[in-house]
């Protein structure tokens, strides 16, 4: 398997051999079973779909129920698909866990960043704002000029301005596994992690 | 006990003696040198105590050939080997940051009874 789905449970620190600290996102990945497989001859593409999760059956809408029924499963909260390791012999019910993953591999985690509502562009965009000294009392935070004068007559579509931030697909890349705790099936991930607490997160190779 | 506490239990140390700020300690620090460890003594007073569980780390001040010293350490660290109390201070606060302005007699710590 190239990634599983995980819930993100915090960030602490960690001591490895020699005294070093390391700080760690702890991401509990798995058990995430296959709910389906998707093939060249049936989709026009090839995938494995994971789920991770229960969801209660109260929430599930009749098309879920419909996939979930159909693999003999109970419904899982979140699904994804992965690419699959050609030659690998994938089975809908297949569990798979952390220990997939192993010390000192380098992953890529997607998350939904948190929300920051309504900022101004030096969160949003990192502008460097106005001056802070020689007289400047309201421009501190400003985004300067936003465009030219008569000519176009107009803001240009897409110029950077002050607006809602956060609550986006967010990928860190070339992540350090630190540990791996196959038994609680807990990753311990090197450096921070899209998304607040309990959110869930792509883990890929 | 939620999971992150539990998932670094296995790490914090179960032997740490009590100390506060204000106690004089002296430290078994561990150093490698190459392929050769060796223990390293440091001996001086505690100014701070910081943080909690696995990320509590502490702050011990020496005067060394005149200079001040502070080296702060992560409680559960594993370089640290021993921490042995020599005396314990009696104070008023819990960070003795003023220490650094002192020097000489006003430095003393009154000894707890």
């Amino acid at each position: 398997m190239r990634g599983l789905i995980g819930k993100k449970i915090g960030m602490t620190q960690i001591f490895g051999d020699e005294g070093t600290v390391f700080p760690v996102t702890i991401v509990e990945a798995g058990p995430c079973v296959v709910t389906q497989i998707k093939t060249d001859k049936q989709d026009g593409y090839s995938a494995v779909q994971l789920g991770f999760g229960e969801r209660k059956e109260k929430h599930t809408n009749k098309p879920m129920k419909g996939l979930f029924s159909k693999a003999n499963l109970s419904p899982k909260k979140v699904l994804s698909e992965f690419e699959p390791i050609s030659g690998f012999d994938y089975k809908v019910g297949q569990e798979f866990g952390a220990s997939i993953f192993k010390k000192g591999d380098k992953v890529n985690v997607t998350g939904t960043s948190k929300g920051k509502g309504f900022t101004g562009v030096m969160k949003r965009h990192g502008f460097s704002g106005g001056p802070a000294t020689h007289g400047q009392r309201e421009y501190l935070r400003s985004p300067g000029s936003i465009g030219q004068g008569s000519d176009p007559s107009r803001v240009f579509k897409g110029m950077k301005m002050a607006g809602h931030a956060g609550v986006q697909k967010v990928t860190v890349k070339n992540l350090e596994i630190v540990k791996v705790d196959s038994e609680k099936n807990q990753l311990f991930i090197k450096g921070a992690v899209p998304g607040v607490n309990n959110s869930y997160v792509l883990i890929k190779k | 006990m939620n999971k992150l506490q539990e998932a670094v239990k296995e790490q914090l140390k179960t032997n740490i003696p009590e100390f506060n700020s204000g106690d004089t300690v002296e430290l078994d620090v561990r150093v490698i040198e190459g392929d050769k460890e060796r223990i390293q003594k440091y001996r001086g007073v505690v100014i701070a105590r910081k943080g909690g569980g696995i990320e509590e780390t502490f702050t011990v001040r020496k005067i060394s050939n005149g200079i001040g010293v502070e080296r702060i350490f992560p409680l559960h660290s594993p370089m640290l080997a021993k921490i042995n109390v020599v005396r314990r201070g009696k104070v008023r606060r819990a960070k003795l940051h003023y220490l650094r302005s002192l020097s000489g007699k006003a430095t003393r710590i009154a000894e707890k009874r």
